[in-house]
């Protein structure tokens, strides 16, 4: 039987965007999407796609993008079919806010994969670069009650268990579990892949299913706010530079030493 | 819950003494807990948790619950998820903290979901709303671009704390607490997962977490082989290096090294930042530096809005001249 993989991605504002073009609606309490910019797949989230991917070109395995928001750009969420994956289910719906409560988007997208009927393996970005929760994939864990890896920099299925790496402060760990299990990956995991001219085209033809809030069967008791957004705005730095310069680099490199000594810091 | 109380701190332990980053909590919890005036509280997890418990009440805690079981003798994530969450349910705290670690990284969310709450995560400073005993959690979002205050809506409020946001009190040994025993019931069929193999890839030398000197390099160092005039400086001012993500991800350092949101968190007195750009994830590991030394050839790059002292020029130049006049200063 084909191994079933789901990778839950998540569309963000583009993390590079200039930092002049990061507005805030202080009164609305939410950031003001640039209108030239165009948001893009969390780039954790493409290390996921990426991890399903090398388990797909080694064994048989299906790979389906979850996701959750109120709107999406269909032709940045389609990236991850065009990189290989197989399908695609948007989860659409304007009450779907996927920012501040990460509660309410793991028992959404919790709903999903029930609806889908499980998954051997889900594999997700450890955070999203918006409001780096980093706590919906181990929410969908604990909701569904498989088995749970975080950080992984590298996935393997074997003989029906998963075996990832996993990153720890002063190295790694090779650790295993059961299927069904959910595991989340780092960076570290290598760079994904690009898609392919083919992969491109025959993500053209593919239409994502969509589910708004009717087509989710959702515990009423669970599907209520958990955490409130009080103030949003942008800091301040009051930090002054004083900039070390000599008559050349070399010059100010020894002038930087000697600065650091005066103030007693070296 | 109905008639919940309290601040409960969850304190790690390393070896048999208590981390550093439980007794910053406890800072953060002595000034909740005394704008609530209810108890503060610790759970510390182990199979003997005595020496670090008295630490904890030098350290503000009121009270210790000594959550003890031979299977929590190390960190395994399911274990001392069931644990936490007997404790919080017996306990019945209005407020839990909790250090984003990489262990609290793991237990925080879970906690959050197996207790059906709202987690305030990754916070640098938290306070209450006294009328409503809320707590009020800032962090960074947008990668540090901006702050949001957030609450939670049911009880227990739990907030995962960025570690070094607060400092540890000086500990009063004089100080009394009173130390419950919590022993659990545990399964060892509870473990979802095994470890199966521990590979160390740390440097040498000093701990960067712990290091009064880092030297970090970035994407504009180019390659792997200008690390080692960075290891030089480090060496000659008792310090380590760190590096960008740009870095990690080129492969020219090990992820041991990376410092910022997704690597560590450093506090050095001096963090010498070398061709590093200074995009604010890379600062949200950083920004407890006491000085930040920024050397960077784009005048206009962000390190600048940050550093303390500055150098616009190339680090080809820049650092072997500093290395020089740095070993002359400490020469003599």
């Amino acid at each position: 039987m084909a191994l079933k993989i789901a990778v839950l991605a998540k569309q963000v504002l583009d993390p590079e965007m200039p930092m002049a073009a990061f507005r805030i609606d202080g009164d609305a309490r939410r950031v003001v999407p640039p209108a030239n910019i165009p948001p893009v797949v969390n780039g954790f989230d493409e290390n996921a796609v990426e991890a399903a991917l090398r388990i797909k070109d080694e064994q048989e395995a299906t790979v389906t993008v979850i996701s959750t928001g109120s709107e999406f750009a269909l032709d940045v969420m389609k990236k991850p079919l065009s990189m290989g994956a197989d399908e695609l289910v948007l989860l659409q719906d304007d009450s779907f806010d996927n920012t501040i409560d990460s509660f309410v988007t793991a028992q959404l997208l919790a709903a999903a994969i029930r609806k889908l009927e499980g998954f051997d393996l889900i594999i997700c970005g450890r955070q999203a670069s918006d409001w780096d929760n980093a706590q919906v994939p181990l929410g969908v864990a604990e909701i569904l009650g498989v088995s749970c890896i975080s950080l992984g920099k590298k996935v393997d299925v074997v003989d029906g268990k998963a075996v990832v790496e996993r990153i720890v402060p002063d190295g790694y760990q090779v650790v295993e579990a059961e299927l069904p299990a959910l595991v989340t990956v780092s960076n570290e995991l290598g760079q994904p892949r690009y898609p392919t001219l083919r992969g491109i085209m025959a993500a053209t033809r593919k239409r994502p299913t969509v589910w708004s809030k009717a087509d989710l069967e959702m515990d009423e008791s669970q599907s209520g706010s958990r955490i409130a957004l009080r103030q949003l705005f942008i800091p301040v730095s009051d930090q002054e530079c004083e900039i070390v310069e000599g008559d050349d680099a070399a010059e100010s490199g020894r002038l930087l030493a000697l600065k650091l000594r005066e103030a007693k810091i070296i | 819950m109905a008639d919940s109380t309290g601040v409960l701190v969850v304190g790690q332990i390393s070896g048999d003494v208590l981390d550093s980053t439980a007794a910053e909590l406890l800072t953060a919890g002595q000034s909740v807990a005394g704008a609530l005036g209810e108890e503060l509280s610790i759970a510390l997890l182990g199979d003997s948790v005595d020496a670090a418990g008295q630490q904890a009440i030098a350290h503000g805690a009121d009270r210790v619950y000594a959550v003890t079981n031979p299977l929590l003798a190390e960190y395994q994530a399911d274990l001392y998820l069931a644990a936490l969450d007997a404790l919080c349910r017996d306990a019945n705290p209005r407020i839990v903290l909790v250090a984003r670690t990489a262990e609290g990284r793991e237990l925080a969310p879970r906690l959050a979901f197996r207790l059906g709450v709202g987690l305030a995560q990754d916070c640098l400073e938290v306070s209450v709303d006294e009328s409503s005993k809320t707590l009020l959690a800032n962090r960074p979002v947008y990668g540090g671009n901006a702050i949001a205050v957030v609450s939670c809506e049911h009880t227990p409020q739990i907030a995962a704390i960025r570690p070094k946001a607060y400092e540890p009190t000086e500990p009063d040994s004089s100080r009394q607490g009173q130390v419950v025993s919590f022993p659990v019931e545990l399964d060892a069929s509870q473990v979802r997962t095994r470890v199966v193999e521990t590979v160390k890839e740390e440097s040498e030398g000093v701990k960067l977490e712990e290091a009064r000197v880092v030297v970090s390099g970035g994407r504009g160092l180019g390659g792997p082989e200008p690390f080692a005039g960075l290891e030089d400086l480090a060496k000659l001012l008792g310090g380590a290096v760190g590096a960008s993500r740009a870095a990690v991800d080129s492969g020219w350092v090990p992820a041991s090294y990376q410092v910022g949101l997704t690597g560590k968190a450093i506090t050095p007195d001096l963090y010498i930042t070398v061709a590093i750009s200074g995009a604010s994830q890379h600062m949200a590991g950083c920004s407890g530096a006491k000085c930040i030394v920024a050397i960077n050839k784009d005048a206009a790059a962000n390190i600048f809005k940050e550093a303390r002292y500055g150098v616009v020029g190339d680090w080809e130049t820049v650092i072997p001249a500093l290395t020089e006049a740095v070993r002359e200063l400490v020469d003599n």
